[in-house]
């Protein structure tokens, strides 16, 4: 036995070789046979995929969304059934899914929100099991652990190279559907046990910066397209008018100023609603005029808030979605632009997750109640038609969180007794700001006398509902049924509330 | 004065949450011939239902010499409106026809004299009889000017810079100090450009004008801005009327404030300056 053999056979090891082929083909070429390229039918049949398993999806291509009707749609062809559908949220566009769900393709749905016809149906009792509702980091958590466990995650990319490495974003001239961050398909790509990703703009090796990386990635599938980029991102800042938004923007926008936290290296999160994104405008006069600067802004980036950062007023952008071209462009080239998972962003589980050092969240809401609960799922007729988002996870996080809610919308009150579906928990509500006046939490005496200092016109919660009541009169009980349609968790993985049918022969 | 449609119920009820100091509710020319009878009897409603505040709530009405004009005043006045506005005015003798038809509304429910009236002028005619107009009625608070109508009467094109309603402007303003009463602007209705209405604004305070009329509650804030009396005119103002109170108590009826003479109308002036303040919510009654 050489010393060769010795070395080798006390390492366990076999000895070198020399039987090496080298490939001399052009790379261009040899990227081309990738053994991930596949066709959708493939790389489903390739996937292991089987019945009763879990598929997943992202909803970065919002309204304009065609991967997931495309992929069931592959699946019902080639025959599977009884497939868990576990989409980061889902809306008007996948009302394709009500045929799916009749025929036992999809017997299961996990998601952050419904709306539109699907939403309908399911609340009319459409499915047998109740649908699962998860926050954004509830969802990032929930998958981490393994309480949501994906069998084959089904993920739309702007751009994708043959081996996998994906943006939400291309640096090609072919781009055609650019959503920015892909932050709520990265847990899916992490801890899938196989990973699709479907692009309509495959660009060669290597596609870097990726979001997702080749190492995570099964099958490339190149489709035709995978969004309708007008309904995917709006393309520019888009100011309200609506005189009732611009008020409440500045409700918003006083009550944060005066609230404590309005400090040099502040970090805020606000939505892309009118009033959130007309408050970002009057924050931004008060940031210049006190030259205040912050040090991040999280959550959905807007335009608005790419803005303030370019000027120079927020330091860093914390991405998890991007809610408009602009957004999307400056992820693509601005270091200072962050993408985040979802995980990243709002996890309850983990101590570095974002919303853990952030220090105002503005956020909207369908109802609130006299305990300060918020429900931002189920409408006032009991239909769901929304989604949880990062609402609990910002609010309970936040140190501190506003909500922003008209008293009325046309003859619908919305500061009520008891919301219909709990979502966001009044204990981790701290303002919520009306038309008619700024309700603080009782467990925040300290932020009410701020805020009565300022001349701020600070009131009761119960006054707010008793004002909608007096105006709207008290709305008939909802027509609810026996069966259990949705079950909302909270971000825990605890259970908050359920969501009943709504029974339209009552 | 912020001017809302009468036939729009969603706009009627929050109207006031802008903080505009009165509301105008309009019959007339923003209500068509089939919907009156329905915005009459929304409007009396809203008068009766909604908590308005403090917000001073006028009724703009239809003319007396349609079929409308007479229903409105009885429906707005058995609702409790603070003021009517009368549209197109032209004579004194139709303010005293307004003032008649309210006394015998007044009458009927027992509340004789709580109906104030307000007169917009809006043609060539109405400008010349400005102060019999003002003075016609002692309901009389307040008369404004119409400058769509005025300016298509006086055959003229409306400008930018409005010097077409100069001689109008200014007429409504004397004719209203000469009665002792409120002088209003006319609204300004392209709300893109919020430039042009801000000059506008500064513009017709400087004529001596009490108030603008405004379409959107977008327009609420630079009209406040300009007429809330700023900091230095407050403090100003009050030093003049503490110099003269200390003045009087001495018996003596001019004085000199920093080297400069202090006379009546400067006393008027500061006085002035301190109303508009208190009704502002710069100032508070107690401070004055």
């Amino acid at each position: 036995m050489s010393d060769i053999q010795a070395a080798a056979k006390s390492l366990n090891k076999s000895v070198y070789e020399d039987n090496l082929k080298k490939n001399i083909e052009e790379r261009m070429e040899l990227q081309g046979k990738s053994p991930k390229l596949a066709t959708l039918e493939e790389a489903i049949r390739r996937s292991g995929l089987k019945d009763g398993m879990t598929i997943s999806f992202h909803h970065h291509f919002r309204g304009g969304d065609k991967v997931v009707n495309l992929v069931v749609a592959k699946l019902a062809e080639m025959g599977f059934k009884n497939l868990h559908l576990a989409a980061s949220s889902l809306s008007d566009v996948h009302a394709p899914l009500i045929e799916h769900i009749k025929n036992g393709v999809i017997t299961r749905i996990s998601t952050s929100g419904l709306r539109g016809e699907l939403a309908r149906e399911i609340s009319m009792g459409l499915m047998e099991e109740p649908v699962i509702f998860r926050s954004h980091g509830g969802r990032g958590a929930a998958i981490a652990k393994g309480d949501l466990h994906i069998d084959v995650a089904f993920l739309g990319a702007s751009s994708c190279d043959p081996l996998g490495n994906a943006c939400g974003y291309s640096r090609s001239e072919n781009a055609k559907s650019i959503c920015g961050s892909l932050g709520y398909a990265l847990p899916d790509a992490q801890y899938a046990d196989k990973v699709v990703i479907l692009t309509d703009d495959l660009v060669p090796y290597p596609n870097t910066p990726n979001s997702i990386s080749e190492r995570d990635v099964d099958f490339v599938v190149e489709v035709d397209s995978v969004g309708d980029s007008s309904k995917i991102a709006s393309g520019a800042i888009r100011d309200t008018k609506n005189p009732r938004d611009i008020l409440l923007a500045q409700q918003a926008a006083k009550v944060i100023i005066n609230s404590g936290y309005f400090k040099d290296g502040f970090s805020i999160q606000t939505g892309s609603g009118g009033a959130s994104l007309a408050a970002v405008k009057f924050i931004r006069e008060s940031m210049i005029e006190k030259g205040i600067k912050a040090s991040f802004a999280l959550g959905g980036i807007t335009a608005h808030m790419v803005k303030l950062h370019e000027e120079g007023l927020i330091e860093r952008l914390i991405d998890v979605q991007s809610f408009d071209k602009v957004a999307a462009e400056s992820i693509k080239t601005d270091p200072m632009h962050k993408e985040v998972s979802s995980c990243e962003y709002a996890s309850a589980d983990e101590p570095g997750s974002a919303v853990h050092y952030l220090d105002i969240v503005i956020l909207s809401a369908l109802e609130a109640d006299v305990n300060f609960n918020v429900n931002v799922l189920v409408g006032s007729d009991g239909i769901i038609r929304g989604a949880i988002g990062g609402h609990p996870d910002t609010a309970a996080d936040s140190a501190l969180s506003i909500i922003v809610c008209p008293l009325l919308r046309g003859r619908i009150p919305c500061i009520v007794d008891e919301v219909t579906t709990l979502i966001t928990p009044g204990s981790s509500v701290d303002v919520i700001v009306t038309e008619y006046g700024i309700a603080v939490n009782p467990r925040r005496p300290e932020l009410a006398e701020r805020l009565k200092e300022a001349g701020l016109k600070v009131v009761d919660i119960k006054s707010l509902r008793d004002k909608a009541l007096s105006i709207i009169g008290t709305p008939a009980a909802l027509p609810f049924g026996d069966k259990t349609v949705g079950i909302v968790m909270n971000r825990d993985g605890s259970v908050l509330d359920v969501i009943k049918n709504i029974d339209d022969k009552k | 004065m912020m001017f809302v449609p009468g036939n729009n119920p969603g706009m009627m009820a929050d109207a006031h949450i802008y903080g505009p100091d009165s509301i105008m509710l309009d019959l007339e020319d923003s209500v068509t011939m089939a919907e009156k009878d329905t915005a009459r009897l929304l409007v009396h409603n809203a008068l009766k239902s909604i908590d308005y505040g403090d917000t001073e709530m006028v009724v703009r009405i239809n003319p007396l010499n349609t079929p409308y004009g007479k229903k409105d005043i009885e429906a707005v006045v058995k609702a409790g409106v603070d003021v009517i506005r009368m549209p197109k005015t032209e004579t004194a003798e139709e303010v005293i026809e307004v003032e008649r038809e309210i006394e015998r509304v007044e009458k009927e429910i027992g509340c004789l004299g709580r109906t104030k009236i307000m007169a917009a002028i809006e043609s060539t005619l109405g400008i010349v009889n400005a102060y019999a107009i003002a003075t016609a009625s002692p309901r009389m608070m307040g008369i404004a000017l119409g400058a769509e109508d005025y300016c298509a009467n006086l055959k003229a094109q409306r400008t930018k810079g409005g010097e077409e309603l100069r001689l109008a402007r200014e007429t409504i303003v004397v004719a209203a100090r000469a009665a002792g009463i409120d002088a209003l602007d006319t609204v300004f209705s392209n709300l893109n450009d919020m430039e042009t209405f801000r000059n506008e604004v500064e513009y017709i305070k400087s004529l001596g004008f009490d108030g603008k009329s405004i379409i959107n509650p977008r327009q609420i804030e630079v009209v406040n801005e300009i007429f809330t009396p700023k900091e230095k005119e407050i403090e100003k103002a009050r030093a003049i009327v503490a110099a003269i109170m200390e003045a009087e108590k001495k018996g003596s009826g001019v004085i000199a404030l920093n080297g400069k003479m202090i006379d009546r109308p400067v006393v008027i002036r500061a006085q002035r300056t301190i109303q508009m303040a208190i009704a502002s919510g710069v100032l508070s009654p107690d401070e004055a």
